[in-house]
């Protein structure tokens, strides 16, 4: 792994890249060093795989990883935000989540547990 | 290693019997056969469309004559439009014992049963007597693809997996990487890989071919477990993937069915050729699987985050876990945990080293853990190809 990374929890890929990446989950309340004296308290928890913003990126800006463009960010993206799905977008095709279908599935088996059966 | 030697010189790693369904029809039957056969390297693939296709009838008679194969059982319901004779004659050339079950004309489905377990115990008992010859790394084709990713996979799983390809390739085999819909955003670093200008603009045109045909069915090459999984678009998993390829010059442009012309890195172009016809290039990852075991694969490395579970008909797939917490949950189904990597315990040459050591150990007759769990999946679907162009194999071009 590259000796450059700011916090041994968390892979720089590439020296220009914009994000970092988590070799662990994290949970929320974790201070992560994000470099140049930077620190971010993550306000989620952050499973391994997921990246935050390593400084800030402007809406519309490129986001890098590997040292390349993966998409750009749809709005503004404070240093130690986690980028996904929420603040980046493809250049190429649109991504596909089942992120609102969860979401129903999870309010529907709420309901059905309150009223106390199916 | 040891292989059984084909007709055609090639080698195979295993010895099977393929049970071949030529319509959706005939598959209960197939099935049927095959199935209290299926731990004795009796292997159920086949093709479910009534409807002539040419690409069908290609892989299908690549996949027949495939060096792990053996000997053939064709069942057809008998009024299909697949082309059986033709099949037939091709794994008769190949020298390989075929025998074509017809439903309509056996007498139903139990007789066609019957009739089927029987040829296919006594192929099984003539091939478990043939001796197997010596076989040199040279000799192997390994594909690999990845499925079920997530944001390890491109830090552990799929560059491991190029490291063993760097090391395949340096020793003369031909190793197949695939999916252009997951090389979008790659291309241009891709193609000043090839090995003349010519391939690397073919590599180029394949991708934005595939770009393309993505766009117009409205979804990249991504499921929603990706995203889950932490990968956030299309161009961040095909980063991730592309590093499958290792670092290998890149030898040329295989389209389903072709065979690598010797040793070296091949892309696979899976995407189909002119207007956007039959839905989606690969529907899901044993559609690609399939086509690379079609281009004579031995074996398929396949690299995971999510965790997925798939084995193949044909040819064994090696299963590496790039997410440690999915290789503790789902131990029985993986070969090798790449996933220590991220955990400090190995770097990416130890584990390439190991992915390397265990194809040859495959060559040697051990199984992998989906190949001992049973897994056989198959998936074959509607598709055109134009025949890849004149710069794709640019060192086959040469030979006389």
């Amino acid at each position: 792994m590259a000796s450059s990374d700011p916090d041994g929890r968390l892979l720089l890929l590439s020296p220009e890249d914009d994000v970092l990446v988590a070799r662990c989950p994290l949970p929320a309340g974790t201070v992560v060093a994000l470099g140049g004296g930077l620190e971010s308290m993550l306000a989620a928890a952050l499973p391994a795989g997921h990246k935050i913003a390593r400084h800030a990126v402007a809406e519309g800006a490129r986001v890098l990883k590997y040292g390349a463009p993966i998409g750009r960010a749809t709005r503004a993206i404070a240093a130690g935000e986690p980028v996904h799905t929420h603040n980046l977008r493809s250049d190429w095709t649109p991504t596909h989540t089942l992120d609102e279908a969860r979401a129903r599935d999870e309010a529907g088996a709420r309901e059905q547990a309150t009223r106390g059966g199916p | 290693m040891r292989g059984w030697l084909r007709q055609d010189g090639r080698k195979g790693i295993r010895n099977a019997v393929a049970v071949a369904y030529l319509v959706e029809c005939a598959h209960h039957v197939a099935r049927e056969v095959a199935w209290p056969l299926r731990e004795q390297d009796v292997h159920l693939i086949g093709f479910p469309g009534c409807y002539p296709n040419d690409y069908a009838q290609r892989m299908m008679e690549r996949l027949c004559t495939h060096p792990n194969i053996g000997a053939v059982l064709l069942v057809s319901l008998g009024c299909e439009s697949f082309d059986r004779y033709g099949l037939a004659a091709a794994i008769r050339a190949s020298g390989r014992p075929v025998e074509t079950i017809v439903i309509q004309k056996t007498g139903g489905t139990r007789r066609s049963i019957e009739q089927g377990r029987a040829w296919a115990a006594a192929q099984h008992a003539a091939l478990a007597a043939v001796a197997t010859v010596p076989m040199a790394v040279s000799e192997l084709v390994v594909g690999t693809v990845c499925g079920g990713s997530d944001g390890t996979s491109g830090l552990t799983g799929n560059p491991a997996a190029g490291r063993a390809f760097d090391l395949l390739v340096a020793e003369g085999a031909a190793c197949i990487f695939e999916e252009t819909g997951e090389l979008i955003g790659c291309e241009h670093i891709m193609a000043e890989r090839a090995i003349t200008p010519e391939l690397g603009a073919a590599l180029i045109a394949a991708v934005a071919k595939a770009a393309r045909v993505y766009a117009t069915l409205g979804y990249g090459s991504f499921a929603a477990g990706n995203a889950e999984g932490g990968l956030s678009t299309i161009e961040e998993k095909s980063l991730g993937a592309y590093a499958k390829s290792g670092r290998s010059p890149i030898s040329g442009l295989l389209k389903p069915g072709d065979q690598p012309p010797g040793g070296g890195l091949y892309l696979l172009d899976i995407v189909p050729d002119g207007e956007v016809r039959w839905g989606f290039p690969n529907i899901n990852d044993n559609a690609e699987i399939v086509e690379m075991i079609a281009c004579g694969a031995h074996c398929v490395l396949f690299v995971t985050g999510r965790g997925s579970v798939v084995g193949s008909a044909i040819s064994p797939v090696l299963k590496i876990c790039a997410n440690p917490a999915t290789y503790r949950a789902l131990a029985e189904d993986m070969d090798v945990n790449a996933g220590r990597i991220l955990e400090g315990e190995a770097d990416l040459d130890a584990v390439g080293r190991e992915i390397h050591a265990l194809v040859l150990a495959l060559g040697g007759g051990w199984r992998s853990a989906s190949e001992s769990l049973g897994h056989q999946e198959f998936v074959l679907t509607y598709k055109a190809f134009a025949p890849a162009g004149p710069g794709c194999l640019p060192e086959s071009a040469r030979r006389p």
